[in-house]
C-alpha cells in the first residue's frame, strides 16, 4: 500500500536517522576509538594499539570483578524470576476481579526513584538501621548484625528489589496472551494441573520469561550505584571499575575498553535471546 | 477460570503477598522515617515531626535541583517525542536501507546499562569540545528516551485504523492535513502516555546524568551527593514528596486513559 508520498517518508525518516547517527552511532564509534588509544602524562594519545585489551587480559583482577558482576547479576536474575513468575501466574490465572489493581501495585514501586529505593535499603540494613534496631528492640540479638550492609548480599537484595517488576512485566504479558481455551482443553482431556503448567503454560510463557531474564541480567550487570552505596569492598562490580577509571584514575582508554567489552557482551546476549525467542515463540 | 494447579492456590496467594511485602517494605520505611524526629533508622520511630518537610522548603540547593530536573525532563520529553514520533512513523510506513539496524539502534539505550550510554556521549561531547551542562544532560536523556517514545507510538500506530487516513486522502485532503486531522488525534493517547513516561524516567535518571553533569545538579545527583556525605531524614522527606507527586501523575494518566477508553468518539464529533 503506497498512500504516503515520497516527501512524507523522507520527512519522517531523515531527522531520526540523522539524530541517531550523531548521538548514538558517533558516541559508540568514539567508545570504540578510545578503547584503542592510550594515556601518556595525563593526555590522551591517539596512537592505535591493543594495549588496553592486553592489560585487561593480563591482569586477573579485571576477570575476577567481571565474574563477580556476572555472578551477582545471575543471582539477581534467578531471584527476580523466582519472585515474579509465580506472582505473574497468580495475577493472570487466579486474581480475578482484583487483577487490574494488583497489576498496578506491581508497577507503582517503579515510580519511586531507583536511587531512593537503594537508599531505603541502606537505612534498613545498616548497623544502626531499621532492621538491626528492630532485632535489638525485640531482644533477638544483643549486638547489631554487621554483615547485612556493605556486602554482595546487600547489592543482590537491592537489585532484586529494583528489577523484579522489570522481570514481571514481560512474563505477565506472555501469560495474558495464552489462549484460555488451551488450558481448558488440557483440563477436559484430563491433564493434571502440574502437567498443564509444564507442557502448556511454561512453553508459551518462555519468550516472556526470557525477555524478563534479559532485562534483569543486563541492567544489574551494568549497575554501579547500588554497589557504591551498599556493596562495600566485597561488592565492587565491573561498572565501578569503569567509573573510577573515568574519575580519579583518569584512564579513559582502559575504561572505554571495558565498556566496549560490556557492550559487546550485551549485544551478543540480545542477539542470542532474540534467536531463542523466535525459536520458542508460539506459531 | 479454574486454576490449573489446584493444590498450589494457597501457596500462590502467600507468595504474592510476600512479594508485595518485599516490594513495599523499603517504600513504607522511607515514608515512615520521613516523619521521624531523630535520624533515619532506630526502631521504633518516635517524636513524629514535619520538621524535615519544612526544611525542604528552605533548602535552596535542593529546590534548585528540582527546578533543574523539571527543566531537563521537559526538554528530554520534547526531544524524544519530536524524534520518536517520526521514527515510529518511519518504522511503520517507510522502507529504507538499514531499517533493521535503525530499529535496533533506537531501542538499544532502553536495555543498555546507563553507564555505556552516558560514557559514550561524554566522549562525543568532550571530543567535540562541548562544555558539560544541563544541556548535555537534556541531549543525553532525550536521545536515550527516543526508545520509549518510538515503542509507545509505534504500538499506537499498529492499532490505528488505516482506512481513516486513506479515506481522508481519497477525499482530497493533503498529506499534511491528513496527518494533523487524522493521524495525530488518533495517536493522542500514545503520545501523551509516552510523554508522561519519558518525563518521569528523566526525573529519576541518574546513570547517564552522572557522566554528563556540569555545574548544576539534577535532583537525583543532588540526592546522590548528599548520600555520600551521610543519611538525613530530609532525603526521606523529598523522596516521599516526589513519590506522592508521582502517584498523582499515575492517577491522572489512568483517568485520562479511562476517559479515552469509554469516550473514544469525542474527537469525531468534536471536529
Amino acid at each position: 500500500m503506497n498512500v504516503y508520498s515520497r516527501v512524507y517518508k523522507l520527512v519522517v525518516t531523515i531527522p531520526p536517522l540523522a539524530w541517531v547517527a550523531i548521538f548514538l552511532v558517533a558516541p559508540y564509534a568514539f567508545l570504540f576509538c578510545f578503547s584503542f588509544w592510550s594515556v601518556q602524562s595525563q593526555t590522551i594519545v591517539h596512537h592505535w594499539s591493543l594495549h588496553n585489551y592486553l592489560r585487561l587480559a593480563g591482569n586477573p583482577v579485571y576477570a575476577q570483578v567481571l565474574l563477580r558482576s556476572m555472578r551477582i547479576a545471575g543471582m539477581v536474575t534467578i531471584l527476580a524470576l523466582a519472585l515474579s513468575f509465580p506472582l505473574a501466574y497468580y495475577l493472570s490465572f487466579r486474581a480475578g476481579a482484583r487483577k487490574e489493581l494488583l497489576f498496578q501495585l506491581v508497577i507503582i514501586p517503579l515510580w519511586v526513584s531507583y536511587l531512593v529505593r537503594a537508599y531505603a535499603w541502606k537505612t534498613i540494613l545498616g548497623s544502626d538501621g531499621v532492621l538491626n534496631t528492630l532485632l535489638q528492640y525485640t531482644g533477638l540479638v544483643t549486638h547489631p548484625v554487621a554483615f547485612l550492609l556493605y556486602s554482595p548480599f546487600a547489592v543482590v537484595l537491592t537489585l532484586t528489589h529494583i528489577y523484579t517488576p522489570f522481570a514481571f512485566l514481560p512474563i505477565y504479558a506472555s501469560l495474558e496472551h495464552i489462549p484460555r481455551s488451551l488450558v481448558e482443553a488440557s483440563q477436559d482431556l484430563g491433564a493434571s494441573g502440574f502437567r498443564i503448567l509444564r507442557t502448556v503454560i511454561l512453553p508459551l510463557a518462555l519468550p516472556g520469561i526470557l525477555a524478563g531474564a534479559t532485562f534483569a541480567f543486563v541492567l544489574s550487570l551494568g549497575d554501579f550505584l547500588a554497589p557504591l552505596l551498599l556493596g562495600g569492598p566485597g561488592g565492587v562490580m565491573i561498572s565501578n571499575v569503569v567509573v573510577s577509571l573515568f574519575g580519579a584514575a583518569y584512564d579513559w582508554p582502559l575504561g572505554a575498553a571495558i565498556s566496549l567489552s560490556m557492550l559487546a557482551l550485551v549485544v551478543l546476549l540480545l542477539m542470542a535471546t532474540e534467536r531463542l525467542e523466535k525459536k520458542w515463540s508460539f506459531r | 477460570m479454574e486454576l490449573p494447579v489446584k493444590g498450589a492456590a494457597g501457596y500462590l496467594r502467600l507468595h504474592a503477598m510476600l512479594v508485595f511485602a518485599f516490594l513495599y517494605l523499603p517504600i513504607a520505611v522511607l515514608v515512615v522515617y520521613s516523619f521521624n524526629g531523630e535520624s533515619v533508622g532506630g526502631f521504633p520511630p518516635h517524636n513524629w515531626t514535619l520538621r524535615w518537610y519544612s526544611m525542604l522548603l528552605d533548602d535552596d540547593a535542593l529546590l534548585a535541583s528540582v527546578g533543574n530536573s523539571l527543566l531537563v525532563a521537559a526538554a528530554a520529553m520534547a526531544v524524544s517525542l519530536l524524534l520518536g514520533f517520526p521514527a515510529a512513523l518511519a518504522l511503520d510506513r517507510a522502507s529504507f536501507p538499514g531499517k533493521w539496524a535503525f530499529r535496533r539502534l533506537v531501542l538499544l539505550p532502553l536495555i543498555l546499562p546507563g553507564i555505556i550510554t552516558g560514557l559514550s556521549l561524554l566522549m562525543l561531547f568532550v571530543t567535540a569540545g562541548i562544555k558539560l551542562s544541563l544541556l548535555t544532560i537534556m541531549l543525553g536523556h532525550g536521545t536515550a528516551l527516543i526508545s520509549v517514545a518510538t515503542t509507545e507510538i509505534f504500538a499506537g500506530l499498529q492499532k490505528l485504523d488505516r482506512a481513516q487516513e486513506e479515506a481522508s486522502l481519497d477525499l482530497g485532503a493533503s498529506q499534511w492535513r491528513t496527518f494533523w486531522r487524522i493521524t495525530v488525534p488518533n495517536l493522542r493517547l500514545s503520545i501523551v502516555g509516552a510523554g508522561l513516561l519519558i518525563f518521569t524516567l528523566s526525573m529519576d535518571e541518574i546513570a547517564v546524568s552522572f557522566f554528563l553533569i556540569g555545574r548544576d545538579n539534577t535532583l537525583p545527583l543532588e540526592i546522590w551527593s548528599r548520600l555520600r556525605r551521610g543519611i538525613t531524614p530530609e532525603i526521606n522527606a523529598v523522596s516521599a514528596a516526589i513519590f506522592a507527586f508521582s502517584l498523582v501523575m499515575i492517577v491522572l494518566w489512568y483517568r485520562l486513559r479511562m476517559r479515552n477508553a469509554t469516550g473514544e468518539s469525542s474527537y469525531e464529533i468534536g471536529s
